[in-house]
């Protein structure tokens, strides 16, 4: 555990805790006895890991990207997490919690989505250990991505469109949580980011954290040292912290976490939660969230669903608020603009929320080359595939039909 | 001044409470004064105002409805205060119900403060716990408003008397594992948990979540301090036609909830 990690009753620093109704306390502590249990049960760490590695592909590969390291002036490595069975680092989520469920006696499991990955990832969980599964997503979710609906019928889900509020990943959240409070003596909640009530930030982290733990062991057997920058994008949060938290206590490794800047922070389209955000009490937990004066949350932005939420997990705000690591803004634009670069120079074609990490990565490359020298180490997260934004992709460059050269 | 007095009064005539929630705000800030002013008239022995919010996580659809459409109507803050203000200017003990982050957002000191100008007597929050609402407490000991904290079937006896310590006024028993909104029948988890809390205090406990009818009230009321409508008031206003025809809606159905709530 590092200085940066939660106490005991759930708050890093000022942020986090468990701001929840009375109805769900029994269910998030018996959620922790469980948690906390599992984490020191060598059986379950090493069951975990078993499956990590025989079905979900872990260790994800730590790779050297030449062509791109010379456009950026530095060499960049990339955590390939887009390997992963389901496409992205939510598998190594969705995992552990269902390992959990199971653990717990509980036969159902529920989840909230936004563009459908952790929906995704929530019911390919649960066909694996042959849980129920109930997915809540936004009515306009429901319709900009029934492909990912597909799959989560296919594996076995049930897929319910939320019309309330915004019909949008926030309002999904609530009305999980309200399935929750009816039916917590049988069902776990498959929190979908390392944000919400306590313990779900610290445990979501747990089992995302094999990122950075797996990155830092590769980056310095393949280069004989640590990275000089790390970066990852950030939604909710669960892949930055999943790889910044084997780098926190390595002072010398500057941490950066991409925010989704949508059309830019100077306008109101966005989900710059840290950058543009006040402190505030959101699904849960004390963190910086979009909201109004009277404390409304605003609606976020962002061309990437999986970064679009109001909100963002409390650790993050803690490590913002204390200095250990630097969150910027990355618009729509410069996010399209890296996929583009990295599909053509690597031929790999990265979820666009990864290319809010790799579009950050490479601002600040320059001047990590001034600070650090060409051979600086440069270590971004990829940590999803593209497959799923080829509809985004086709809008957004004008692809496909006879037009296309 | 506590809610309490409304319970005491109630119990000095052998009957349990009447307490009725409506939104600030819905269907528009005079057109909620004028609603939670007729069921005040009609029956009701303490007022729940809710403050509308973006994401109410512990309510039903039609609660939803109902803050949605005063959000969209421009409600403030400051709206809900003024409508305090107006209700409790009849006499009637007036509690705000509010989920935490817009009283945090307005500054916990001061929305104590101002609530207590307006004449309010405390907060319901149904997302934040006594363990976590250290800040809260602090305000509201200091500006003397009741504390009303909820517990639920799922609470331990422990925490069950860890909430009704830090209580002041009523102590809210949710009657079922579940949100707000009408239901058909009344939760058989009601009673054993009003038991569980009143092993654990003197305060009056009001049981919420599902009442509608005169005969659930009448139910209810055989073992709880207070009986908890809201849904079916706000389903009233929404069903209505128009604001003389919610006013109306509104006065039948309280009266028909006091009738219950008397064992009638």
């Amino acid at each position: 555990m590092t200085q940066y990690a939660a106490d005991e009753r759930g708050f890093f620093g000022d942020f986090g805790g468990r701001f929840m109704p009375e109805a769900l306390v029994a269910a998030l502590d018996e959620l922790d006895v469980a948690w906390r249990e599992a984490m020191a049960d060598p059986a379950f760490i090493a069951d975990f890991e078993a499956i990590i590695r025989d079905y979900a592909g872990a260790p994800s590969r730590l790779y050297h990207a030449e062509r791109l390291s010379q456009q950026a002036g530095v060499t960049v490595l990339l955590k390939r997490e887009d390997l992963n069975h389901t496409g992205a680092h939510k598998i190594r989520n969705v995992l552990g919690q269902a390992m959990l469920t199971k653990r717990m006696g509980k036969t159902r499991v529920i989840a909230e989505t936004g563009a459908g990955q952790h929906g995704v990832a929530s019911a390919t969980a649960a066909a694996y250990f042959g849980l129920d599964c109930t997915v809540y997503m936004g009515a306009v979710d429901t319709r900009r991505q029934a492909l990912n609906v597909a799959r989560m019928q296919l594996l076995g889900a049930t897929v319910i469109p939320v019309e309330s509020g915004s019909a949008t990943l926030k309002d999904a959240i609530n009305e999980a949580l309200r399935d929750w409070v009816a039916s917590v003596d049988h069902t776990a909640y498959l929190f979908g980011t390392a944000a919400g009530p306590h313990p779900f930030p610290s445990m979501v982290r747990d089992f995302c954290r094999g990122i950075g733990d797996e990155a830092r062991a590769q980056c310095l057997e393949q280069f004989g040292r640590l990275p000089d920058a790390i970066a990852a994008c950030v939604g909710g949060g669960s892949n930055a912290i999943g790889l910044f938290t084997a780098f926190l206590d390595d002072p010398s490794v500057d941490i950066y976490g991409f925010e989704a800047g949508g059309e830019g922070v100077d306008t109101p389209r966005h989900a710059a939660t840290i950058h543009a955000g006040q402190s505030g009490v959101l699904h849960g937990a004390r963190t910086y969230v979009l909201q109004d004066e009277d404390g409304q949350t605003i609606e976020s932005h962002s061309i990437s669903a999986g970064l679009d939420y109001p909100g963002v997990g409390p650790q993050h705000s803690h490590l913002a608020a204390v200095g250990r690591a630097v969150y910027e803004p990355v618009t729509d634009t410069e996010a399209m603009d890296a996929l583009a670069l990295l599909s053509r120079t690597e031929g790999i074609i990265p979820a666009v929320e990864s290319a809010h990490a790799l579009a950050g990565a490479l601002r600040i490359a320059p001047r990590l080359r001034e600070e650090k020298g060409e051979d600086a180490l440069l270590l971004v997260n990829l940590s999803g595939r593209g497959d799923k934004d080829m509809g985004t992709a086709i809008e957004w460059f004008g692809l496909g039909g006879e037009e296309t050269s | 001044m506590s809610v309490q007095r409304a319970f005491d009064r109630a119990k000095a005539e052998g009957r349990s409470a009447l307490v009725g929630y409506l939104p600030a705000g819905f269907p528009d800030v005079p057109g909620a004064i004028e609603a939670i002013t007729t069921i005040v008239e009609a029956g009701v022995d303490v007022v729940e105002i809710g403050l509308p919010y973006s994401d109410p996580v512990m309510d039903g659809p039609t609660i939803q409805a109902a803050a949605q459409a005063a959000l969209e109507g421009g409600i403030r803050t400051a709206d809900v205060l003024r409508t305090v203000e107006a209700v409790a200017a009849t006499g009637v003990p007036t509690v705000v119900m509010t989920y935490w982050n817009p009283v945090e957002r307005y500054g916990v000191e001061r929305f104590a403060a101002d609530l207590a100008n307006a004449g309010g007597s405390g907060l319901i929050t149904p997302d934040i716990t006594p363990d976590y609402g250290g800040e809260w407490i602090a305000a509201a000991d200091a500006h003397d408003l009741d504390k009303i904290f909820l517990v639920a079937p799922s609470s331990t006896d422990e925490r069950i008397a860890m909430t009704t310590a830090s209580c002041r006024g009523f102590v809210y028993a949710t009657a079922v594992m579940g949100v707000t909104g009408a239901r058909t029948t009344t939760s058989d988890l009601a009673e054993p948990l009003v038991a569980r809390t009143k092993a654990t205090t003197d305060l009056p406990v009001g049981v919420g979540l599902g009442v509608s009818t005169g005969a659930q009230a009448a139910e209810v009321a055989r073992f709880a301090d207070g009986v908890i409508v809201g849904s079916a008031f706000v389903r009233a206003i929404q069903q209505a036609g128009d604001q003389a025809a919610a006013v109306k809606a509104l006065r039948a159905l309280t009266e028909e909830l006091a009738a219950g709530v008397r064992g009638a």
